[in-house]
């Protein structure tokens, strides 16, 4: 790097121009500016990325991983990870378990959101409190979420036998795991979808309301053409961030079934961290390529939302 | 474009070279801090574990510093998590700073060795002789050893006295899968639960399912075997006829054991790392060996760590790691920390000792010399391979989604298809 300075010929000593010195020295501190972003970009981003990336395209076994010498094998491990039984379900799981989150998370946060809207007494008190879930570590939620669903001493349970209901085997039955742990992932996404929703509806201007009053609208017709049509931006960003949260939620599903029974609730986020970490024999290089599939599942739907947002500007 | 400044395109320069140096000082670090020093007497010698629970003041860190003194060095001890350890070791050995002595769960071993992280026993000069052949197994992958077991554990039957003398069991009765099914069944009749385990879809529910599927007479290379599926039916009925709770199937060890401690329950398979916590539970216990199918101890999988000496570019830090090595496994020092680690020590005659000081330990001493590795029978990295289909296999048939013969049909394929 340093010969780079020492080959090239010697600056003129000509001082420069006033104006030109305090432009480049503006740009000089311009890059000074940009270092510590650009080093945390790419020590933090652009490396993990590319390392990714380069595992995915390699065959590792445990042997090559330590000694560097992974052959290059192209789209080998992804043609594995494709041609799994096991992944056609997972990508099904993740689809349903993503789609479902959001649509519940989204329609009860919005409900909750105009709900808190009214400005009664306690609207706050209660709103913070709304914001449990989100405040609460992962591990906590997630373990607190399987003593109630337990099959033989969960409350969840104890409250159906009161009620003369047959219990339901909440996590460990195949046709029920996944819907558990969705129930579980609605809980805990709604808080964000009330807080950003809400705070899209404050810059609602109230006028427009009163006016939908004035041309004698119903509370019904107010939301369907004022609220939601208004908010339809913020709900954009809710949704995409929503969608980019939730499929690649591992956290919750692994603490509370951990993809069972039999892969029955197993994600790709999951399956992904089962090859590479959940096994004494990893498997680096289909873990890897999991990863990366949901990256650019995540990257479709992010590209997506900006050539929504750019036509709607324009 | 005029040509910057000299002195600025030099700032400019350097600063891009502290980068640089600095991001491939983040990201590849090839130096090592492990075996940075000369391989002479003195220098820091580094030793991870999977004990976390123990701290500074724990008998085992003091042993670990006594044992580096002795050999005339300090020792730098890091415990990690017993899942982390693998990534954590092989992560290092591809920095090239693996420690000099590392602690190791024993089915990881041939995962490690086939790495080429672990030297053999005969390379650091471990005498390994004293030891257990079917717990020295666990390390061994084509006829050489990759480390020494530090001591072992396994599974057995704790039972609830009380609820069994209600139901009128004999426990001494239970010599095999029949008698302890219709000691089941009378403890059903008195509104007790019967058993609970843990067949949880990870290695911790291959590690309990292993004792049936071993005791019925099965082999790891062939799933869906005869004796293989009737392992499978014993456990698939039991559920069905309610000796045991549907939650076995989402069970840790741990929650196995929360389940067994409420004292509902008659039986519960599950670990020596137990028999603290069961002097807590406040009623009266026993233990049993797990019986096999046609009667007598079924084989459990061993459980327990080993100690190796990971590859170190410098071969000269090998003497100061076999002393180590040999200090933590010593008959006298073994049986201190076999006794804090709760565990069965690796050698008959410090089992012989524990037995004498503590007669309940007897049953543990049985189950560990029936006991197997889980890598033995050179399976090494195959086993990893096979235990994730039998884990799904057996998971299929409790929740109700496959009977046991199709569900271990589809664990052999799916076991065949990783391992060819």
């Amino acid at each position: 790097m340093t010969h780079h300075s020492t080959t090239r010929i010697p600056a003129p000593a000509a001082v420069p121009r006033a104006g030109g010195r305090r432009r480049r020295s503006g740009q000089w501190t311009a890059w000074a500016f940009l270092a510590p972003v650009v080093v945390y970009l790419v020590a933090f981003y652009a490396y993990p990325l590319y390392r990714n990336l380069d595992l995915s395209l390699r065959h590792y076994t445990v042997r090559s991983f330590v000694q560097g010498d992974a052959p290059f094998t192209g789209l080998d491990n992804y043609r594995t990870v494709l041609d799994d039984p096991a992944f056609w379900p997972a990508a099904w799981h993740t689809a349903v378990f993503t789609g479902v989150s959001l649509l519940f998370q989204f329609s009860i946060g919005m409900a909750l959101a105009v709900f808190f809207h009214q400005h009664f007494r306690l609207a706050a008190t209660l709103r913070a409190l709304f914001l449990v879930p989100w405040l609460l570590p992962l591990i906590v939620s997630a373990s607190t979420w399987s003593w109630m669903l337990n099959s033989d001493s969960g409350i969840v349970n104890a409250a159906l036998r009161l009620l003369g209901l047959d219990p339901v085997n909440w996590l460990t039955s195949p046709t029920w795991s996944l819907a558990s742990v969705t129930i579980a992932n609605i809980w805990i996404g709604i808080p964000f979808n009330l807080v950003v929703l809400y705070s899209g509806l404050q810059a609602v201007p109230s006028e427009l309301y009163e006016a939908a009053a004035l041309d004698g609208a119903t509370p019904w017709d107010a939301f369907w053409r004022v609220t939601f049509p208004l908010l339809r931006p913020v709900s954009a960003v809710t949704l995409l961030l929503g969608l980019i949260y939730t499929v690649k939620v591992f956290d919750i599903i692994w603490i509370m079934t951990k993809g069972g029974p039999a892969d029955a609730s197993t994600t790709l986020a999951t399956w992904s961290y089962r090859l590479g970490f959940g096994n004494l024999l990893p498997e680096f290089g289909p873990g890897a390529a999991v990863g990366n599939l949901l990256i650019i599942v995540a990257m479709a739907f992010g590209l997506l939302y900006i050539r929504t947002q750019r036509k709607a500007l324009r | 474009m005029t040509p910057p400044h000299p002195a600025r395109r030099r700032l400019r320069a350097a600063a891009a070279v502290a980068l640089s140096a600095c991001l491939l000082a983040a990201c590849s670090s090839t130096d090592n801090s492990g075996s940075g020093s000369s391989g002479a007497a003195g220098g820091t010698y580094t030793i991870w574990d999977t004990y976390p629970q123990f701290d500074d003041s724990a008998d085992w860190v003091q042993l670990l510093q006594r044992c580096g003194t002795a050999a005339g060095v300090t020792v730098k001890r890091t415990a990690y998590d017993t899942t982390d350890l693998t990534n954590k070791a092989l992560l290092a050995a591809q920095q090239g700073n693996s420690p000099d002595v590392l602690i190791v769960d024993n089915p990881v071993v041939s995962t490690l060795a086939d790495a080429g992280v672990l030297t053999t026993t005969e390379e650091v000069k471990i005498d390994t002789s004293a030891v257990a052949p079917n717990l020295l197994a666990a390390g061994q992958i084509g006829g050489k050893t990759y480390g020494i077991p530090i001591g072992a554990n396994t599974l057995a039957l704790y039972y609830n006295k009380a609820i069994l003398q209600a139901a009128d069991v004999d426990p001494a009765s239970i010599r095999d899968w029949a008698s302890l099914t219709a000691a089941l069944q009378k403890v059903k009749a008195t509104g007790k639960k019967g058993i609970t385990f843990s067949a949880i879809g990870t290695e911790e529910g291959s590690f309990q399912f292993l004792p049936w599927f071993w005791g019925a007479g099965a082999n790891l290379t062939k799933l869906d075997s005869a004796e293989g599926v009737s392992a499978l039916q014993l456990w698939t009925d039991w559920l069905k006829n309610e000796y045991a709770p549907n939650s076995v199937i989402n069970n840790t060890q741990t929650t196995s054991w929360q389940e067994f401690a409420t004292g509902q329950f008659a039986f519960a398979e599950n670990g020596t790392w137990q028999l603290a916590n069961a002097k807590k539970t406040g009623f009266e216990y026993g233990i049993i060996p797990i019986p096999s199918k046609a009667g007598g101890t079924a084989p459990a999988p061993t459980g327990g760590e080993f100690v190796a000496a990971p590859v170190q570019k410098d071969t000269g830090r090998y003497d100061t790691s076999q002393k180590i090595i040999n200090c933590l496994t010593s008959a006298d020092n073994a049986y201190t920390t076999d006794t804090t680690l709760s565990y069965i020590a690796a050698t008959e005659a410090v089992q012989a000792k524990q037995v004498q000081n503590n007669a309940e330990l007897k049953v543990w001493v049985e189950a560990v010399s029936a006991a197997k590795g889980r890598t033995s029978d050179n399976l090494g990295t195959k086993y990893p391979r096979i235990s994730q289909p039998m884990w799904t296999g057996f998971q299929a048939a409790l929740s109700g989604s496959k009977s046991p013969q199709e569900a271990l049909t589809a664990a052999q394929a799916a076991a065949a298809a990783a391992t060819k």
